[in-house]
C-alpha cells in the first residue's frame, strides 16, 4: 500500500520536470519561512552534536511535521552531527538549523556545541587523535 | 550566548568534534583527499546563501532576493567512541569566502592543497587561514605528469610563513592522506603551545 503510494503518482506527474530541476517544496517551506532557529537563537555549528533527549515528551502528540520526524529518526541509530543530518535527510544546512531549533526547544533533542577555538587543542585530545590517525 | 549546552550535558564525558577544512582551486583534489581519508563515502551538503543581506541600499531587496546553492563535501574519522575528525572541503569558488568563515570557526586547522602547475589557485586559502591564524599545511598534490618540486621551492613560491609545513602527497592514496592530516594535527599542537607561551609571557 505505501509502495504504491510513493511509487505510482510520482512517475505520472512529474514528467515535466526531473531531478536537475530541484526540489518541488521551497525548501524554506519546511520551516514556515523561518531562516533563523527560535528565540533562543542559537546557530549550530556544522559539527555540532545532535543527540535524542532522552526525557523527550511523546513524538505522537507533538506538533511535528515530517522533516522534524525525519531528523528525530536519523538520530535515533547514533549521535549525527549537523551536516550528516542535513545530507541524510538532504535538505539545506539552514533548513535543517531550523528544524532543529524547534526541535530543540520542544526537548527532543540536545544539541551539544563544539569546543570554542581558543580552548581548541587540548594536547592529550591531539595526542590521540594522532595516534588514532596512525592506527587507521 | 547559550553556551552552557556541552558543558551541562558533559557528565559522562560528552561526545568531541573536531573539525578539519580541505582548501585549495576547483579541481585540486580536495573532495578525493576527502574521501581517501574518510571512513564513510564523502557526504554532501548544500548551503542555501540568500545575497539579499549584502545590499541593503536597494529598496526593494526582498523581492529580488537571489539565492544560492553552496554544496560542501565532508567526510568523517572516527578515532574513538565520543571523538571524530570531520572533514570538509571548502567551496572553490573564491566568491563564497563568506562560507568560509563560518566553516573556519572553531576548526582544529587546514591542509591547503595545492598543484604546482596553477600554484595561484591556492594563494586565496593561504591569505586566508594566514590572515585568521589557523594553523594549515601546505599538501602539495602531486598529479601524474606534472613536474615535481621540491618542499622549499613550493614554500618559497608562495612566500610561507616560517614553520608552516609543506607536505608532498598523493590526494588519492589514504595513508599519504593520513600522513597530511597527522603533520596537521602536529603542527596544531605546536602554534597552540606558542601561543600559550605568548600569553603567559
Amino acid at each position: 500500500m505505501t509502495e504504491d503510494m510513493t511509487g505510482a503518482p510520482h512517475e505520472q506527474g512529474s514528467q515535466w520536470y526531473d531531478n536537475e530541476a530541484g526540489p518541488l517544496v521551497r525548501p524554506y517551506a519546511m520551516t514556515g519561512g523561518r531562516t533563523r532557529s527560535g528565540p533562543t537563537g542559537v546557530r549550530f555549528d556544522l559539527i555540532a552534536l545532535v543527540t535524542l533527549d532522552p526525557g523527550a515528551p511523546d513524538v505522537d502528540d507533538a506538533p511535528l511535521g515530517p522533516e522534524h520526524r525525519n531528523l528525530l529518526d536519523l538520530c535515533r541509530t547514533e549521535t549525527q552531527s549537523v551536516a550528516e543530518l542535513a545530507a541524510g535527510a538532504d535538505l539545506p544546512v539552514g533548513v535543517v538549523r531550523v528544524l532543529l531549533g524547534d526541535l530543540l526547544e520542544l526537548g527532543f533533542v540536545t544539541v551539544s556545541r563544539p569546543v570554542p577555538p581558543a580552548q581548541l587543542p587540548d594536547e592529550r585530545i591531539l595526542r590521540e587523535v594522532i595516534e588514532g590517525l596512525r592506527a587507521l | 550566548m547559550v553556551s552552557e549546552h556541552s558543558d551541562a550535558t558533559g557528565g559522562e564525558s560528552a561526545a568531541l568534534a573536531l573539525k578539519i577544512l580541505v582548501a585549495g582551486g576547483f579541481g585540486v583534489g580536495k573532495t578525493t583527499l576527502v574521501g581517501a581519508v574518510s571512513e564513510i563515502r564523502p557526504l554532501r551538503t548544500e548551503e542555501l546563501l540568500s545575497e539579499a543581506g549584502q545590499s541593503v541600499d536597494d529598496t526593494d531587496g526582498v523581492d529580488h532576493k537571489t539565492t544560492t546553492t553552496v554544496a560542501m563535501d565532508f567526510g568523517r574519522i572516527t578515532i574513538r567512541s565520543g571523538l571524530s575528525l570531520y572533514l570538509f572541503g571548502t567551496p572553490g569558488q573564491d566568491r563564497f569566502w563568506f562560507l568560509w568563515d563560518e566553516l573556519a570557526q572553531g576548526a582544529l586547522g587546514a591542509v591547503v592543497l595545492a598543484d604546482t602547475r596553477r600554484l595561484e589557485d591556492c594563494f586565496p586559502a593561504v591569505d586566508y587561514f594566514e590572515h585568521r591564524r589557523i594553523p594549515f599545511v601546505v599538501a602539495v598534490n602531486c598529479f601524474a605528469g606534472a613536474r615535481h618540486h621540491g618542499a622549499p621551492d613550493v614554500s618559497r613560491a608562495l612566500d610561507l610563513d616560517r614553520g608552516t609545513p609543506v607536505v608532498l602527497c598523493d590526494a588519492r592514496d589514504r595513508d599519504s592522506g593520513k600522513e597530511v592530516l597527522i603533520r596537521l594535527v602536529e603542527y596544531a599542537g605546536r602554534m597552540h603551545t606558542a601561543r600559550l607561551l605568548d600569553s603567559v609571557g
